[in-house]
């Protein structure tokens, strides 16, 4: 069954040269399996159509990587193992999450810094500019 | 002072701008460092183009270094490709193994028929499978393995006269290898 | 002959562009009326020169003259014409045409739209907007002149790229120059306001109706760009975090918080520096959109074909403008705080929380965006930064702009009321649980998943802010002053961001996609509609053949919808797929057709079932019109004079206006 299976991918691999939409029907074994599979390749990076995911691209390697992706999930490997078997091939490319290390440190935390020297300098404006409240107005002198 | 600051941040970014412009003209941003560089090739056994029914592994070609070039019929930067190789390739003073990906065996017979046939022994990885282990992303590409099965070196896209003699040949003579290629 | 005519009306509009630069700003230093009067008569030969230029290259692809390069590259005797209409901005040398044709469409629209403002300041905006198009059309004539021959012409052209025959492109690009570059309006006031002195922020008032219509455009381009990708690239997704679409978003979030910090600065005279930065900071963001795009420093599945000479062009551009901008905004940024005073819990407190929040998700944009290219600078290695970076930290930083956004019309200026900021939020709260998930739950069609419950609340919490604003004004506001323009843009553009929430989390959380392999008469299971293939057949388009896929969509004894897929070739073998949509309020059907497998007639398919994504859609057009619907508020039209005599105030505000205050 699983020879019948490769032939019939690698046919069908070999079939076309051009192909434009990733479209593969591999036979999973239940509806969770497919979905969790959608959500993996979504976030892994196709090396060759740079810029697409792995779910989406039609190249001929994405086609195969989603293929052993698949087989891999059917021999109950985990998303973390098979991201892992992709790293140590391709690199951290292609993960659409860069790995939490020191390299990528700027890049995760950067924003958070960012914010709370943003929020520092908004407390000293607001420390600084706002004074207890008057007596309220009423909404009639609003400017709108 | 702190008025500066914006001012002072956006020249940076056009520094990194200009980095970037500079980067891109001296390298192609669609090249992918491979992480096997320094580690040891992936096994491989994979059954010879012009005699299917024999195979050639790993370990066959353990004890002198190599170099393996990814080529495929349908690929058209390989045609390109192909010259300088035709060229070059006995030259190198290790052997060159080509690597058939994802190709029909008669299609790449036919093609090897018609632009001739610079390799030492032709390795046929129809599914590729055994390319996926590699880090093959594309065609071409060549890998420079040394005595004891470790890549020491990838080079992704055409092989060009101005590669194999700035960067394959002084990896070569490095392995003591003395290719006959100008410096 | 027409081509040579064509470059000639962009030389000349060249010239006439730096005469609209030179001697109004010339004019305005040396007090020198006879100089700035040069403006108006600049800006609307320009303009004339650059609609021949425009014409006369539409011209050439409307007659196939394919001894013009640029058509020859992007047009084909087969294309339809409203296709070759919209080639002429389908690549990089035209599309910067229709930027600066867009460029003076705004400068025209100023220079008449402002004869009661005081004659020097307009002669400056006017001289800035004239810089900016000295730099595009310099970069045009001396870069990616779209004139060029090629001889001898060649018999055929090579086609537009398939992917951007769709009718979403002939609308998206566009709209999205129109929201770029009127940007440049707020860019070009502000600069003007510094030069002047910014010694008061009267020209807060004149900028605010063009950034809100630049702000809608924006959002308008920006749906249409998302939906086009959905529809015309086969994915089925709606936002990929692309480099090209962080290029537009990034000006789009600092917009939006400019659009903010403007109404405290012109009402309560507050962030005066502040927003002077945001407007320089909105068209930097664009000017640096255009930059990534067309440099080719990013890869990206959208970018033009890029020319490493055009990348230091424009970088040249980009670090002149900015730089000299910042600069500028550096010596003159007024240093002393001004404006009204304000209680903590006020709605200006809110709006500086929000704006910083708004400016810190773009500054994390641009990280995300050009970390790639920090990581080649430092030798870190290549990585990728997609969906998985940008989403969560989005989702972090706009959160609390959604928690905050329903006080916001609640708190007045100054000082807010504490007991109705407790009522709101004990209203908002229950309406937000008590809705929210039923919403949440008849959606899913059951018990909701987190993400599609926090899309019901997160909605609910919005939408219930907006109504219980709507309804006050209702309750305690006579007829005919309830809802001025300006508030009633701010609600729908408010009522637009409860709708996307909405839209994107449920979504994402109840689509389901099924790839599957369908001989003809089988059926396949998606989210309980029955999809039944009947086979393909092959049709025949002007300039592409196809096979096209039928699909009959049931549920229960009932007929959904016939869905076409075809999978089209265009000239040159180029494979492109055309997915079928049945679109609907409450969900999308979609089908892309795969390929032909085995010789049975069977064929791989993708079908979705796609809940709320037009809701998406239908959110940021809400936002657009929100924008543009403040501009009809009759404050903006009280045209101020520098001698405030004969200028009336507006009845619709009751304070006497700021800009007499200052005139007086």
């Amino acid at each position: 069954m699983k020879g019948m299976l490769r032939t019939a991918t690698l046919v069908l691999l070999l079939g076309t040269a051009l192909a434009s939409s990733a479209v593969d029907a591999l036979p999973f074994k239940n509806a969770a399996q497919e979905v969790r599979f959608q959500d993996l390749t979504r976030q892994l990076r196709c090396l060759v159509c740079q810029n697409e995911d792995l779910a989406d691209s039609d190249a001929k390697l994405a086609k195969d990587l989603r293929y052993e992706i698949f087989q891999q999930m059917q021999a109950g490997r985990s998303n973390a193992q098979i991201k892992q078997w992709l790293v140590d091939r391709y690199g951290d490319y292609v993960l659409y999450k860069p790995p939490l290390k020191p390299s990528n440190y700027p890049l995760w935390f950067s924003p958070f810094v960012l914010l709370l020297l943003g929020a520092l300098g908004v407390g000293i404006y607001l420390r600084r500019r706002a004074q207890p409240p008057a007596a309220a107005g009423s909404d009639e002198d609003q400017d709108w | 002072m702190k008025l500066y600051l914006p001012l002072a941040i956006f020249l940076a970014l056009v520094g990194l701008f200009g980095f970037g412009l500079w980067w891109n003209s001296a390298h192609n941003p669609t090249l992918v460092p491979s992480p096997l560089i320094g580690k040891p090739a992936p096994a491989w056994n994979l059954p010879l183009l012009y005699q299917p029914a024999k195979t050639l592994d790993k370990a066959d070609m353990l004890g002198k270094p190599y170099i393996v070039n990814v080529f495929a019929s349908w690929c058209f930067a390989c045609a390109d490709e192909h010259p300088v190789l035709m060229a070059y390739s006995h030259d190198l003073g290790v052997p060159l193994i080509g690597y058939d990906y994802k190709d029909k065996a008669t299609d790449a017979l036919a093609w090897l028929q018609q632009h001739g046939d610079p390799y030492t022994q032709v390795v046929a990885d129809e599914s590729g499978r055994t390319a996926i282990n590699f880090g093959v992303y594309g065609a071409p590409e060549t890998y420079l393995i040394n005595a004891r099965g470790i890549i020491l070196w990838k080079h992704i896209g055409p092989l060009t006269p101005g590669v194999i003699r700035d960067e394959l040949a002084p990896r070569l003579r490095k392995l003591g290898i003395q290719p006959r290629i100008g410096a | 002959m027409m081509p040579e005519l064509g470059q000639m009306a962009l030389i000349l509009a060249l010239i006439l562009a730096a005469v609209q630069a030179v001697f109004p700003l010339l004019g305005a230093w040396r007090g020198s009326s006879a100089l700035m009067r040069m403006a108006r008569p600049a800006v609307a030969g320009q303009f004339v020169f650059m609609v021949l230029a425009y014409a006369v290259l539409t011209h050439a692809f409307m007659v196939n003259d394919f001894s013009v390069r640029y058509v020859a590259e992007n047009s084909n005797l087969t294309l339809p014409w409203y296709y070759r209409f919209s080639a002429v901005w389908g690549a990089h040398a035209g599309s910067l045409l229709l930027w600066v044709l867009i460029l003076n469409v705004w400068t025209l629209a100023v220079a008449v739209f402002s004869r009661r403002l005081p004659e020097a300041f307009v002669a400056r905006v006017l001289g800035i907007m004239g810089l900016v198009s000295v730099g595009f059309l310099s970069f045009s004539v001396l870069t990616s002149n779209p004139f060029l021959r090629v001889l001898p012409a060649p018999a055929n052209g090579m086609d537009l790229n398939p992917v951007l025959q769709d009718p979403g492109l002939v609308m998206h690009p566009p709209m999205l120059y129109m929201g770029y570059v009127g940007f440049s309006v707020a860019f070009a006031f502000a600069i003007a306001a510094l030069l002047g002195g910014a010694f008061d922020d009267v020209w807060v008032r004149w900028a605010r109706p063009w950034t809100n219509a630049a702000f809608g455009f924006l959002s308008a381009g920006i749906v249409l760009g998302s939906w086009w990708s959905y529809a015309e690239l086969g994915w089925g997704g709606w936002w990929f975090w692309d480099p090209v679409e962080n290029a537009s978003f990034m000006p789009w979030l600092v917009g939006a918080a400019l659009i903010h910090a403007q109404a405290v600065t012109e009402k309560r005279g507050g962030l005066r520096a502040w927003t002077l930065l945001l407007s320089i900071f909105a068209f930097s963001l664009s000017l640096l959109g255009t930059f990534l795009v067309r440099s080719g420093l990013l890869t990206s599945v959208h970018a033009f074909a890029s020319d490493p000479r055009r990348g230091l062009y424009i970088l040249m551009l980009l670090g002149l403008a900015v730089g000299a901008s910042l600069l500028l905004y550096a010596l003159r940024a007024p240093k002393v705080a001004g404006g009204k005073p304000f209680a903590l819990a006020s709605r200006e407190t809110l709006i500086v929380i929000g704006n910083l929040m708004l400016v810190v998700a773009s500054a994390m944009v641009l990280i995300g965006t050009l970390y790639p290219i920090i990581g080649d600078a430092l030798h870190l290695g290549r990585v990728s930064i997609g969906p998985p970076y940008f989403g969560p930290l989005f989702i972090a930083m706009m959160a609390p702009v959604v928690l905050l956004l329903p006080f916001g019309p609640f708190a007045r200026w100054g000082h807010a009321d504490l007991r109705e900021w407790k009522r709101v939020a004990l209203i908002g709260a229950v309406a937000a649980l008590v809705g929210g998930t039923l919403f949440a739950w008849a959606a899913s069609g059951g018990m909701p998943g987190w993400q599609a419950w926090l899309g019901g609340l997160s909605s609910a919490w919005v939408v219930a802010g907006v109504i219980l604003y709507a309804r006050k004004r209702w309750v305690s506001v006579p007829a005919g002053r309830r809802y001025p323009a300006e508030m009633a843009g701010m609600l729908l553009g408010h009522l637009g961001v409860g709708i996307f929430l909405a839209g994107a989390l449920l979504t994402n959380n109840l689509s389901v996609e099924r790839d599957v392999r369908l001989a003809p008469g089988q059926t396949a299971q998606v989210g309980g509609y029955t999809f039944r293939f009947e086979g393909v057949t092959d049709v025949r388009g002007p300039n592409w053949v196809a096979h096209q896929g039928t699909l009959v969509v049931t549920r229960g004894d009932q007929q959904i919808a016939v869905l076409h897929p075809q999978k089209r070739e265009y000239s040159g073998d180029i494979v492109q797929t055309e997915a079928a949509v049945d679109a609907g309020l409450f969900r999308d059907l979609y089908v892309a057709l795969g390929e032909g497998l085995g010789n049975h007639g069977a064929w791989a398919l993708r079908l979705y079932d796609k809940p709320f994504v037009r809701w998406v859609w239908l959110g940021g057009l809400f936002m657009a019109l929100g924008g543009f619907v403040t501009l009809l508020d009759r404050r903006f039209r009280v045209r101020v004079t520098q001698d405030a005599g004969d200028s009336t105030p507006a009845p619709a505000s009751p304070r006497p206006v700021r800009a007499q205050e200052a005139g007086a």
